[in-house]
């Protein structure tokens, strides 16, 4: 990475924490219905992944935990934040919400509230583009409690027997919602699970997004290139509960000191600070700057833009007046 | 028309839509090297290859999720579940994904997946293959499901459903796929939607789906003979959404209604059709409907407890001149 996307990847970072932590706020001003869960914490994940791909033209899809990863595909915050207020200008005009967050313009698949769920949609996926002899890839990125689904297992089979162009991203936080890792599934490295389908399998510091773009690199040239499916598991800790309804008790609290000290945001900061790339001055008005943007951009127009019309209720529900479906067509 | 059987109706049907469009795909357990469990993939893997044949592994939620995912971005995938006990463990992929994705996403994505599935009582195969799931599949908002009664229906829905740009669920019969029938010549596309009067009548009409249709037919032909009784029958070909105004204009015309389904009776399709009588026309009827349904019952080995759990034509007669006070 340049000097220069570094000091990007340092401001989007930033952007995805402040963003999701003004959706809290947003959540406890009742502004925000549903089930919420936020990213904090988790950052480098994504963007160190969409800084090795291609974003807008890889297909990407993922579980509800899911507003950075729109927004790394190209998705506008503005439309985002208003599909969290349930607006008609949402991203899925308000049917969707923060767990169904789409953009499939810029390639973002969805989010799925069934965890597990997406393992075999983005193996389609990825056989459609192998179909249409695209040279995008299918990205899913899931947690590591996702990995107990037999869907898991069925679609990781299907993708090497295939040999599909899917890379599968495990974000591993150590926790299914509030059950450690280690108290649910028999083997806590997740990569080795991968070894059982011949897929190559890499583990890395999900905290460092250059340490997660460097893998990622390889994880998606490996794709890329038509050598099959790849699993990258990324070690990371979310700073919330699993949702706004969890009362994040079952942690300990050494564990969440711990994980605080290697908090991806800061640890790309620091570094850069001391390269003499940034000043800590420069950060502060970085954040100044974002704190702003959310508020006066983001904030004011999902405050605004209106609800969706009760008169369209049923609207979408199935394809409007499709020639097939009465019949007679020649 | 060319007369053809059932599972030949499927097969060209879908040669022709491979034929068409090479973004036509097939998929399913033993649908490739094997010709499918009831042949309705005959050749189509030595024609097409493996890349859109394809064997799957026996993951039925995999395999569903995966055709799903294809679809979301262009391919037409037509998934054969070998039998519909099976799709149990792809009804969270059919429903949670395939069924929504339309509405959650407000428009952006589509699922036009067809999935094909034997969904009726056969011989003696016991509890865990004899379900019958169209009830499950027809509360489902966001999925079609239809279920042909004939050869022409069969070949017809199916190039329809292939094309149809919602994810349609094609409920079919063991026991159907070598009836024979007429089939069009060229291209044709069966509506999705609707009812058809398989035989006009003036007293009752029997309302059946898929393989019951055949138990009204004969019933109705019985009775005409032996009882003077001039019976109308209605194909609900539709299942998602039913027809309400088929259902409306025949109980109108005949006034009294008996409904036919090899399924159990607790919310099923004749609940559903008797519903939909009380709200379009309760004040045409003079007698109370009636539903010749399976006994509620997992369905039993032994041949002859399996005949008793599943109903027939002479249930249909007896349910009439029940209603005919014969």
């Amino acid at each position: 990475m340049t000097p220069a996307n570094k000091k990007r990847v340092l401001r989007e970072m930033l952007f995805a924490r402040r963003f999701e932590e003004r959706c809290y706020e947003a959540y406890v001003e009742r502004k925000i219905g549903g089930f919420l869960h936020l990213y904090p914490g988790q950052e480098a994940c994504a963007q160190g992944v969409m800084e090795a791909a291609r974003p807008g033209h890889d297909y990407v899809i993922t579980g509800y935990r899911d507003h950075i990863h729109a927004i790394k595909c190209g998705a506008d915050p503005k439309a985002v934040m208003a599909e969290l207020y349930g607006k008609e200008t949402g991203s899925s005009k308000g049917r969707g919400g923060s767990m169904h967050i789409f953009d499939v313009e810029h390639h973002f698949m969805g989010g799925y509230a069934l965890v597990g769920g997406p393992f075999p949609l983005a193996a389609g996926i990825a056989k459609g583009l192998k179909m249409k002899g695209s040279d995008a890839i299918s990205i899913c990125f899931l947690g590591d409690a996702a990995n107990n689904q037999g869907t898991f297992h069925e679609s990781l089979n299907m993708a090497k027997v295939w040999n599909l162009p899917v890379l599968y991203v495990c974000e591993n936080n150590l926790y299914g919602i509030g059950t450690r890792i280690d108290r649910s599934t028999a083997v806590v490295d997740q990569y080795k699970r991968v070894c059982g389908y011949d897929i190559p399998a890499a583990q890395v510091d999900g905290q460092d997004v250059e340490v997660v773009y460097q893998a990622a690199k390889t994880a998606v040239d490996h794709v890329r290139s038509g050598k099959g499916p790849y699993f990258l598991e990324l070690m990371t800790y979310r700073y919330r509960g699993h949702s706004m309804s969890d009362s994040n008790a079952y942690r300990a609290k050494d564990e969440e000191r711990m994980w605080g000290k290697r908090d991806p945001i800061i640890i790309l900061r620091d570094r850069l600070v001391d390269a003499g790339e940034i000043s800590l001055d420069d950060y502060k008005a970085m954040d100044t700057e974002i704190l702003h943007q959310i508020e006066s951009e983001i904030i004011k127009f999902a405050e605004e833009s209106p609800e969706p019309s009760v008169d369209e209720l049923e609207k979408y529900v199935l394809a409007d007046n499709d020639p097939y479906v009465r019949g007679g067509v020649r | 028309m060319a007369v053809m059987m059932y599972w030949e109706a499927l097969q060209r049907a879908q040669d022709e839509e491979m034929t068409r469009d090479p973004l036509v795909i097939v998929m399913g357990e033993d649908v490739g090297v094997a010709g499918g469990t009831y042949k309705a993939t005959k050749g189509l893997y030595d024609k097409y290859g493996a890349e859109r044949v394809i064997d799957t592994p026996i993951s039925e939620n995999g395999f569903t999720g995966l055709a799903i995912g294809a679809s979301f971005i262009g391919v037409r995938p037509v998934i054969e579940i070998m039998s519909v006990n099976f799709a149990w463990l792809a009804m969270d992929q059919i429903f949670n994904s395939a069924a929504k994705v339309r509405y959650m996403s407000g428009g952006q994505l589509t699922a036009p997946v067809v999935i094909r599935s034997p969904g009726g009582t056969a011989h003696q195969l016991g509890a865990q293959h004899s379900a019958r799931m169209e009830k499950v599949f027809m509360g489902i908002a966001g999925l079609r499901v239809v279920t042909p009664s004939t050869p022409k229906q069969a070949y017809g829905m199916l190039k329809a459903a292939i094309r149809c740009n919602d994810p349609v669920f094609i409920n079919e019969h063991e026991l159907m796929y070598n009836m024979k029938g007429e089939v069009p010549d060229g291209d044709y596309f069966h509506p999705l939607e609707g009812s058809e009067v398989a035989r006009p009548g003036r007293d009752v009409t029997l309302f059946g789906y898929n393989i019951s249709v055949h138990w009204c037919l004969e019933a109705a032909e019985f009775l005409a003979t032996h009882h003077g009784i001039d019976c109308e029958v209605v194909d609900l070909f539709t299942l998602s959404p039913l027809d309400r105004a088929g259902i409306k204009a025949s109980v109108s015309k005949t006034h009294r209604a008996v409904i036919a389904e090899e399924a159990e009776a607790p919310v099923g399709v004749g609940s559903e059709v008797i519903a939909i009588i009380n709200e379009e026309c309760f004040f045409e009827l003079d007698a109370a409907p009636l539903r010749v349904s399976a006994k509620n019952v997992p369905i039993p080995y032994n041949h002859k407890l399996e005949k008793a759990a599943i109903p027939s034509a002479k249930d249909v007669v007896h349910a009439v001149l029940k209603m005919f006070g014969k």
